[in-house]
C-alpha cells in the first residue's frame, strides 16, 4: 500500500537529514538498548529530575521575558508586575519557584537511589562524578535564584550566604568577590546573579546532563543489585 | 575490585541486559508516566502555594534576620545547631566542603563488589544517619525562629500580673513580629529606624487605648490592622502598652 502524501514528505525529510548526518543510528542505540531484567520505577527518578529541569527551562524562558536585574528598584518592580499584572505570571512565576522544589527534591532521590543499590561502583564511576558536579550545580541555581525577586528576604539571605561563601578555604575569598562583583553587595552583585542563574549554571547542566546521559546508554544502566544471573547453563558454560 | 571481579561483574552485567526489554517503548512509558507525575505535582503547587513577594530590599536594616529556601535549611540550621564561636566556620564551611569531597572521592574508598544495601552496612548506615540528620535539621529549621523574631526581655511589671498577663505579652509579641510592624518601626533595636517612630518606649507615651486607635485608624503610610482577629489585636495593644 502506497504511503500518504504527507507521510511520504515526512519520510523523505528524515532521510534527507540522516544521508547527510547517520543521526538515526545514534537514535537507535539510545532508543533501543536493553534496559536489564528488573528494571523498576525507581530507575525513573533519573529522567524526572532531567523534566524538572526542562520545566524550569521552559518556565524560566517566560520569566525573563519580564524580568529585569535592576538594583535600584527595576528588578522589585518588574516581578511584583510579573506577579500581579501580567496573564497568568503569578502561574508561571509558581511552577518556576516550585519547580525548583521538586528539582531539588528528584537530584537527592535521584542519588539516594544509585547510592544504596551501589550504582557509582565500577565501570559507572565517572557517571557518578558527574553527578555529583550536577548536584552541586543545582545547588547553586537554587541559591541564585532566591536572590532575584530582591525582596528583604532574598537580599539578606543572600549577603549571608555569599559571606559564608568569603570564609570559605584557599578559593572562598575569591568566589565571593566574584559573585558579589566586589568586596560589597552591590548594584552589580543582580546582575551577576542573573546571568549565572540563567546562562552559565544552565548551560552547563546542559552539556553536564548529555554527559551523563550518554555514559548511561553507554555503560547500561544497572540491574536491580538482587537480581543474579540464574546458575544456569549461560553462566557456567562461559566460565568454563 | 580487582580484575577477575570486574570481568565476572561485566559478564553478569550482559546477561541480565540481554535478558532485559529495550528502553524504547517500556522504560520510556514509565518515564513518561513520571514525567507526568512531576508536572501534576509543579502545576498543583503552584496554584494551592502560589507566590509570595516581600517587602522591598532595604539594606539599611541591620535586624532582619536572613532565611534562606527551605532545601537549604539544613545547612543553615548547623549554625545553630553548632554554637561556639570557634566552630562556626566548621559548621558553615567545613561540613560541606568534607561532604563534597567525600560525595567525589565514593568511587575511590568503597571499591568493593557487593551491591546489595543489606551486605553494605556502612554504606547503608551512613545513608540512614544523613538522611535522618537532614531530616531532623531542615524541620528544625522550618519550625525554629520567624524571619521577624522580635527580641525583647518580658518587663519585671508585666512578670508580676502573673502568668495570663504574660500569655498576653507573648501573643502580642508574636502578633507584631508576624504583622510586618518592624519593616516601618524600630522596636528596641529590632526592625527598620523608619518611616514610622521608634516604638521601645511607646507605653510611656501613650495609653492603651490611644494605641488601640492609631492600629484601627492610622494616618498613611502605616496600614490599619482593625481587621486582625480580635485577641491578637487586643495582644498587640496590651504588648505595646508594656514597652516603658
Ligand atoms: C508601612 C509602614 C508601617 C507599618 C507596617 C506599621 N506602621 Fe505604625 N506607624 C507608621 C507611621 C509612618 C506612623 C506615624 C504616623 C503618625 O503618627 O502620624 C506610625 C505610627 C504608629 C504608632 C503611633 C506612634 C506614636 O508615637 O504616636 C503606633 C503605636 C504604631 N504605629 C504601631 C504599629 C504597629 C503595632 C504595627 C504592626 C501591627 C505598625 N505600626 C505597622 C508606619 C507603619
Ligand atoms: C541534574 C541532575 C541529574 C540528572 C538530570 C540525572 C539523570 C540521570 C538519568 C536519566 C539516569 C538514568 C536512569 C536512572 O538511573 O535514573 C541517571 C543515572 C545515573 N545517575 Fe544521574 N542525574 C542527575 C544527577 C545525579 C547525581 C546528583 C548523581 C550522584 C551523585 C547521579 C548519579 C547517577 C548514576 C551513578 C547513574 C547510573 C545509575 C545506574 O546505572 O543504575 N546523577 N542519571
Amino acid at each position: 500500500m502506497p504511503l500518504h502524501p504527507v507521510a511520504e514528505a515526512g519520510v523523505t525529510v528524515v532521510d534527507w537529514i540522516d544521508e547527510r548526518t547517520s543521526l538515526s543510528g545514534a537514535g537507535r542505540w539510545m532508543m533501543f538498548r536493553k534496559v536489564p531484567k528488573g528494571t523498576n520505577w525507581f530507575y525513573t527518578l533519573g529522567s524526572a529530575t532531567m523534566f524538572a529541569f526542562l520545566s524550569q527551562a521552559v518556565t524560566g524562558v517566560f520569566l525573563a521575558m519580564y524580568y529585569r536585574p535592576d538594583a535600584t528598584g527595576g528588578a522589585y518592580e518588574s516581578v511584583r508586575h510579573l506577579t500581579n499584572e501580567v496573564f497568568l505570571g503569578a502561574f508561571v512565576r509558581g511552577m518556576h519557584l516550585w519547580g525548583a522544589s521538586v528539582m531539588v527534591v528528584l537530584v537527592f532521590l535521584h542519588m539516594g537511589r544509585t547510592f544504596l543499590w551501589g550504582a557509582y561502583k565500577y565501570p559507572r564511576e565517572l557517571n557518578w562524578i558527574i553527578g555529583v558536579v550536577l548536584l552541586i550545580l543545582t545547588m547553586v541555581m537554587a541559591l541564585t535564584g532566591y536572590l532575584l525577586p530582591f525582596d528583604q528576604r532574598a537580599y539578606w539571605a543572600t549577603v549571608v550566604a555569599s559571606n559564608i561563601t568569603g570564609t570559605g578555604p584557599i578559593v572562598g575569598p575569591y568566589l565571593a568577590d566574584f559573585l558579589r562583583g566586589g568586596s560589597e553587595f552591590g548594584a552589580t552583585t543582580l546582575s551577576r546573579f542573573y546571568a549565572i542563574h540563567m546562562l552559565v549554571v544552565p548551560g552547563l547542566i546542559a552539556a553536564l546532563m548529555g554527559a551523563h546521559l550518554y555514559l548511561v546508554a553507554k555503560l547500561g544502566t544497572t540491574a536491580p543489585p538482587w537480581k543474579k544471573v540464574h546458575k544456569d547453563v549461560k553462566l557456567d558454560t562461559i566460565e568454563a | 575490585m580487582n580484575q577477575r571481579q570486574k570481568e565476572e561483574y561485566l559478564r553478569e552485567y550482559s546477561i541480565l541486559k540481554s535478558e532485559g526489554k529495550p528502553f524504547f517503548p517500556y522504560a520510556v512509558a514509565k518515564d513518561a508516566a513520571m514525567a507526568c507525575v512531576v508536572m501534576i505535582c509543579i502545576i498543583t503547587l503552584s496554584l494551592v502555594l502560589g507566590v509570595e513577594q516581600g517587602s522591598k530590599v532595604n539594606p539599611t536594616t541591620t535586624t532582619y534576620v536572613p532565611r534562606p529556601d527551605w532545601y537549604f535549611f539544613f545547612l543553615f540550621e548547623l549554625l545553630r545547631v553548632i554554637k561556639p564561636p570557634s566552630l562556626v566556620g566548621l559548621a558553615t564551611v567545613g561540613i560541606p566542603t568534607l561532604g563534597m569531597i567525600l560525595l567525589f572521592t565514593l568511587p575511590f574508598f568503597d571499591r568493593g563488589p557487593e551491591r546489595r544495601p543489606e551486605r553494605r552496612p556502612i554504606a547503608t548506615a551512613t545513608f540512614v544517619f544523613v538522611a535522618i540528620a537532614m531530616a531532623l535539621l531542615t524541620y528544625d529549621g522550618a519550625t525554629v525562629g520567624t524571619p521577624t523574631a522580635l527580641n525583647i526581655n518580658l518587663p519585671t511589671s508585666v512578670a508580676q500580673q502573673g502568668t495570663a498577663a504574660v500569655a498576653k505579652f507573648e501573643l502580642g509579641r508574636e502578633a507584631v513580629a508576624q504583622n510586618g510592624c518592624e519593616d516601618c518601626h524600630d522596636i528596641a533595636g529590632n526592625g527598620n529606624s523608619g518611616p514610622g517612630p521608634e516604638l521601645t518606649y511607646i507605653g510611656s507615651r501613650l495609653p492603651a487605648n490611644a494605641i488601640g486607635r492609631t492600629l484601627a485608624n492610622p494616618t498613611a503610610p502605616m496600614p490599619s490592622f482593625k481587621n486582625l482577629p480580635a485577641n491578637k489585636f487586643d495582644a498587640i495593644e496590651y504588648f505595646l502598652s508594656q514597652l516603658k
